[in-house]
């Protein structure tokens, strides 16, 4: 993310590569045309009022952590199954006014990961394919290891897809409170918690360092003073700065951390994570929660009768 | 002669609509030095950091006689002194020199040359002994002289400080004063310190709501208690 961050030491490519790609900044909106202000994050949440913003958050989560566990658990080749599953996370998409277009631009983000699966494609034996020399190697492209890797590639495109839209119609303190009801330990959810309200503080901190050093990035006055140079300095000598900036993000966090600490030290913190008794789950999501639960218990078992 | 800072008619909204920015005008000529005091959130320091391009309303700039544009971008950044209110945000290098020396190093001068800028912008802020240390490590008041040094290297024309004063103990914002009175470029202060204000600046901007209230003599306008209490401001 810091890399990301501090990809220019000088001010101009910073800024012409958010105004070229808006998002570039861990997706992050800065309006194309408009310089460094303070980075609003793009909080994944988007209110609308649907069904699926109105469901308990706990069941919300629940059913996207049992959805995700069945799609990793279906068997391989079991392409109908991921068919029906895919129609699920369609509905679910429709129903929560989100669109299937947002979910899928955004589902997007996850195919570098898929490539992590891509040796499975030729280290599977089968059916030779395709067969082609690398270097010293002969790479043999199985058909088998294809469907191998394309049944990885629409496991990790479905969980995406749920995560998104759970994230999309959920805010981050209902999911919080979910993670607490399902008994996910205090002290992993508090930092949770408090990670996702220091993020946008370390992101401020951070721009508001690069806007030092594009209020310094200028050029000679009088060319005479800089004979035959660009203005920039060198590569190695950016890259230096940039360190000492990562270095100083670094320290300001430590110290927040600490100074954060001690506000909580004081205001009575004794290393317990309390909070207030959480309501029952309604009557109706209740039922919401038991009718998805035996759906993708019934695809699972179907998967596994079938084709495990 | 030309003006050293010529704004006219500049507009500015904040990215979630909020106007920062409705329309201001002046003109600050070479030498003079200005005090811009308002509320908070007035858009004293948007206004600030419209003046080297970091923020780019609609309404025309002029820096030593040079429209603001992408041409001039550079040229104006090393004609601009900025010191941003929080020194930690301006020393962001591995040492003082290191932060000192950034401003010259951008510009490609040569070695000789940015050493002798760093120790004369470090002797005139009397921290010649420190280029060593680690800003981490400094005090307030030293962290404030160091990060006014850091655009001292780039011998600019115009210093645009941002509440220099604020969070100083009262023998750093004396100091402080005193060196702000001994340097000679055109000066744009934003602050609260009206009592620094008064003994410093001679001119003074009211800014209130991104709008220009009352521009004129300090020693007038602050012996108007009902024009400083309308726009959140203290008789000092």
């Amino acid at each position: 993310m810091l890399s990301l961050i501090f990809a220019g030491a000088g001010s101009p490519p910073l800024e012409s590569l958010l105004r070229a790609n808006p998002r570039a900044l861990l997706g992050a909106v800065v309006r194309p045309g408009r310089p460094l202000v303070h980075i609003h994050f793009l909080d994944p949440y988007r209110p609308l009022a649907s069904p699926v913003h109105d469901l308990d958050g706990r069941v919300k989560f629940i059913l996207a952590v049992a959805f995700i566990l069945t799609v990793s658990l279906t068997p391989f080749g079991a392409w109908p199954v991921y068919l029906l599953l895919w129609s699920i996370a369609l509905s679910a998409e429709i129903l929560s006014g989100l669109g299937v277009g947002y979910v899928l631009r955004r589902a997007a983000l996850a195919l570098p990961f898929v490539l992590a699966a891509i040796p499975l494609a030729f280290t599977t034996p089968g059916t030779p394919w395709l067969e082609f020399p690398l270097g010293p190697w002969q790479l043999t492209l199985t058909l088998d290891g294809l469907l191998r890797f394309a049944n990885v590639a629409v496991k990790s495109w479905l969980s995406v897809q749920a995560a998104i839209v759970l994230a999309s119609s959920t805010e981050f303190r209902d999911l919080l409170l979910a993670m607490r009801a399902v008994r996910i330990p205090r002290l992993l959810v508090a930092m949770f918690g408090l990670m996702w309200r220091y993020l946008f503080v370390l992101v401020d901190e951070a721009v508001r360092l690069m806007r030092a050093r594009s209020a310094r990035s200028g050029i000679a006055r009088r060319p005479a003073d800089a004979p035959g140079r660009r203005p920039g300095g060198s590569l190695a000598w950016r890259a230096k700065v940039a360190g000492g900036m990562a270095g100083n993000l670094f320290l300001r966090a430590v110290d927040r951390s600490d100074r954060i600490y001690v506000a909580m030290l004081s205001r009575g913190y004794d290393g317990e994570v309390r909070s207030f008794a959480t309501q029952p789950v309604p009557p109706g999501a209740r039922v919401t929660l038991w009718i998805g639960l035996a759906l993708l218990g019934l695809l699972w078992l179907g998967g596994i009768l079938v084709w495990g | 002669m030309h003006h050293s800072i010529e704004v006219k008619d500049l507009t500015f909204s904040y990215p979630d609509g909020h106007p920062a920015l409705r329309g201001v005008s002046f003109s600050i000529a070479a030498g003079e030095k200005v005090a811009l005091v308002g509320p908070n959130r007035a858009g004293k320091s948007t206004l600030l950091l419209h003046l080297n391009g970091i923020l780019r309303g609609q309404g025309a700039i002029a820096v030593c006689g040079q429209p603001l544009s992408e041409a001039t971008l550079g040229a104006i950044r090393s004609a601009v002194g900025m010191v941003f209110q929080d020194p930690d945000d301006q020393l962001f290098s591995l040492t003082v020199f290191d932060d000192v020396a950034f401003g010259p190093v951008y510009q490609g001068l040569p070695e000789a040359e940015v050493r002798g800028r760093v120790e004369r912008a470090l002797a005139e802020v009397g921290m010649s002994d420190r280029a060593t240390r680690v800003s981490h490590h400094l005090s307030g008041g030293e962290k404030k002289r160091i990060a006014i040094a850091t655009v001292l290297s780039m011998q600019p024309e115009i210093l645009a400080l941002d509440e220099p004063t604020s969070g100083l103990d009262p023998r750093a914002r004396r100091g402080l004063i005193r060196l702000l009175g001994e340097l000679p470029m055109t000066m744009l202060v934003s602050t609260h310190d009206l009592r620094m204000v008064r003994e410093l600046l001679p001119r003074t901007i009211i800014l209130d709501g991104g709008l220009i209230v009352a521009d004129g003599p300090t020693a007038e306008l602050l012996r108007d208690p009902d024009l400083l209490h309308a726009h959140g401001l203290e008789l000092p």
